[in-house]
């Protein structure tokens, strides 16, 4: 059984409706959380402490707190921006993040819809993030905007090259684009994960869809399009309120989407390190949040240590290091994976 | 020798070479320049934060900061040295003088103090914290405390009085001080008056001879009362003078409160 929801319920309205809202019940909650340690950790590498009132305890009601302050501020429209567009926007990157949640395996007992395409379906509806961040940039009537959507949108899809590339190699290696195939796949002890598979190729391929994926996310030292010291906020600052707030919504959701992916792809997905020992499916959910908390950590890490690409940079880093050496790489797999 | 085209030929070899090297050396740095700096993140995510949680925890002021003053009046002589002195006039001194019967006692320096001081107010609010009026005092009775924490919402309230007597003293002393002012002034206008009254009287008994002689004193007889009304009217400015030195004014003006 794939989904215990449409196992146990069918797959009419009622199994669908609670299948489809389990993860973004999953999301909300873990926003909050990633929220409260991206403070905490950003905190504590620069040496202070971060929030420490809200909630009496080392402000565990912080992140709470902001999602309270951001419903109740004010809706405002900038005069002269295109209204259709700008109420669309955040709702399409919303949606563009939320929807490759539908194929991520959480545990051998649920995946949101088991299809046999699963990761090229998520690369490709990833891409309507780019759609929406043009759309807030354009609507946003804001040269700066405008901008920083351009950026942004010319960052995405350079670095969905590299990224679809590393991708590609792990399946070569699988021979199925199913993530629950993908999983099984690296069934067994820790050994047996993909990134100490076919040494050192695999490994390379996890640094490169690593890095693709942090410019995916926009995140730094990728976040040229946020760029807070430099254009105000890039794409959303226009946005205020609850439109921000999806904005912010989606971007960690799409942080914990590609941190699981990478888990899946290079980490084992929903295995036990240990085997046996601590599996199942509730284990298996438990294994998979939990690399894909890792992964965020580390992305959080890389966040607070580097200084922001510049534009050029970025584009070099793309064009000219990831996608040669993720051809090569994907040769080298290729004919590993052929000639054994 | 090394011809030009040689040379040429060489340096753009090297630069093919050099570019191709330099690619992957620079991928090989930017590599190992971010794990360095990860590694720094990770050292300080361990290690304890400077913050200060004020106000449950407090920083050590230094004892000999400029902050808020203090003034022991005991030690205070009123001389106002510390008023003048400051620049943006926030000290509002007045005394008033004591009687010869009264013992203020004696500043720590040994000096007998002669004034009441019947209001000593500094506006905190004015002062700049710039420590000027702490050297001109003979006694060093104000000085500078670390006390820094005295905010209010009401800006009448940062106005501190120092003096020690109460309300009811206060115009007492002032009215004492009035009061022997305006006796002294009385003893002089009197004294000044019966040595006018003597003089006029001798002026009047001094015998003269001849008629010539009486015409004469009779014509020096304006003259010399004139003098006397000089000398009475000289004697008359005096205890205006002494009123005017008697009653300590504070040279600064005391500002409305």
């Amino acid at each position: 059984m794939h989904n215990f929801v449409t196992y146990y319920l069918g797959t009419g309205f009622i199994g669908s409706l609670i299948s489809s809202a389990l993860p973004i019940a999953f999301v909300l909650g873990y926003a909050l959380v990633a929220m409260y340690i991206e403070l905490k950790v950003s905190a504590h590498m620069q040496d202070r402490l971060g929030p420490m009132r809200t909630g009496k305890w080392h402000g565990w009601a912080q992140p709470l707190a902001d999602v309270m302050k951001l419903l109740q501020k004010e809706d405002t429209i900038p005069y002269a921006a295109d209204k259709v567009l700008y109420v669309l926007a955040p709702l399409l990157v919303f949606v563009g993040s939320y929807a490759a949640y539908a194929a991520i395996p959480f545990s051998p007992a649920y995946i949101g819809a088991n299809i046999n395409v699963g990761i090229f379906y998520i690369i490709a509806v990833s891409a309507i993030v780019v759609l929406g961040i043009l759309m807030a940039g354009w609507s946003s009537d804001n040269k700066w905007s405008l901008l920083g959507a351009m950026r942004t949108a010319a960052q995405l899809v350079s670095y969905e090259i590299p990224s679809s590339l590393a991708v590609l190699a792990v399946i070569m290696v699988v021979g199925s684009l199913n993530l629950n195939d993908v999983c099984s796949a690296q069934a067994g002890w820790f050994w047996n994960w993909f990134i100490f598979g076919k040494f050192p190729f695999l490994f390379i391929t996890f640094v490169i869809y690593f890095i693709a994926s942090l410019a995916e996310t926009n995140r730094s030292p990728f976040d040229i399009p946020e760029a807070e010291s430099e254009l105000v906020a890039g794409y959303h600052t226009e946005y205020s309120g609850m439109r921000f707030a999806f904005f912010y919504l989606a971007e960690y959701a799409n942080m914990f989407t590609v941190a699981a992916i990478a888990a899946v792809l290079f980490f084992g997905g929903w295995n036990s390190p240990f085997g046996t020992f601590m599996s199942g499916p509730v284990w298996g959910a438990f294994w998979l949040i939990t690399k894909g908390m890792v992964l965020v950590f580390v992305q959080m890490w890389l966040r607070w240590t580097l200084p922001r690409f510049r534009v050029d940079q970025l584009m070099y880093l793309s064009w000219k290091i990831l996608t040669p050496f993720a051809l090569v790489n994907l040769v080298a797999v290729g004919l590993w994976t052929v000639l054994k | 020798m090394i011809t030009k085209n040689e040379e040429l030929r060489t340096k753009n070899q090297d630069i093919k070479v050099n570019s191709v090297a330099r690619y992957f050396s620079n991928i090989g740095k930017g590599f190992w320049t971010v794990l360095v700096g990860m590694k720094v993140t990770m050292r300080h995510l361990f290690t304890p934060a400077v913050t200060v949680q004020y106000p449950d925890a407090r920083m050590t002021i230094p004892e000999r900061g400029r902050n808020r003053l203090y003034v022991n009046m005991d030690d205070c002589i009123g001389c106002n040295q510390c008023a003048m002195a400051c620049p943006v006039d926030c000290i509002a001194i007045e005394t008033a003088k004591s009687l010869p019967t009264e013992d203020l006692g004696v500043t720590s320096t040994g000096q007998k103090k002669r004034l009441w001081v019947t209001q000593f107010d500094i506006d905190f609010a004015k002062c700049c914290y710039c420590g000027l009026c702490v050297p001109p005092c003979p006694t060093e009775c104000i000085y500078m405390t670390n006390v820094f924490e005295f905010s209010d919402y009401d800006r009448k309230n940062l106005i501190y009085s120092f003096i020690t007597l109460t309300p009811e003293e206060v115009a007492q002393k002032v009215k004492q001080a009035q009061d022997a002012e305006r006796e002294a002034a009385a003893k002089k206008a009197a004294a000044a008056a019966a040595a006018a009254a003597q003089k006029a009287t001798q002026a009047a008994q001094k015998p003269s001879a001849t008629p010539v002689v009486q015409t004469a004193t009779v014509q020096q007889g304006p003259p010399a009362e004139k003098k006397e009304a000089e000398k009475e009217d000289s004697s008359e400015a005096k205890p205006q003078e002494g009123q005017s030195s008697g009653s300590s004014v504070d040279l600064n003006e005391s500002k409305p409160n």
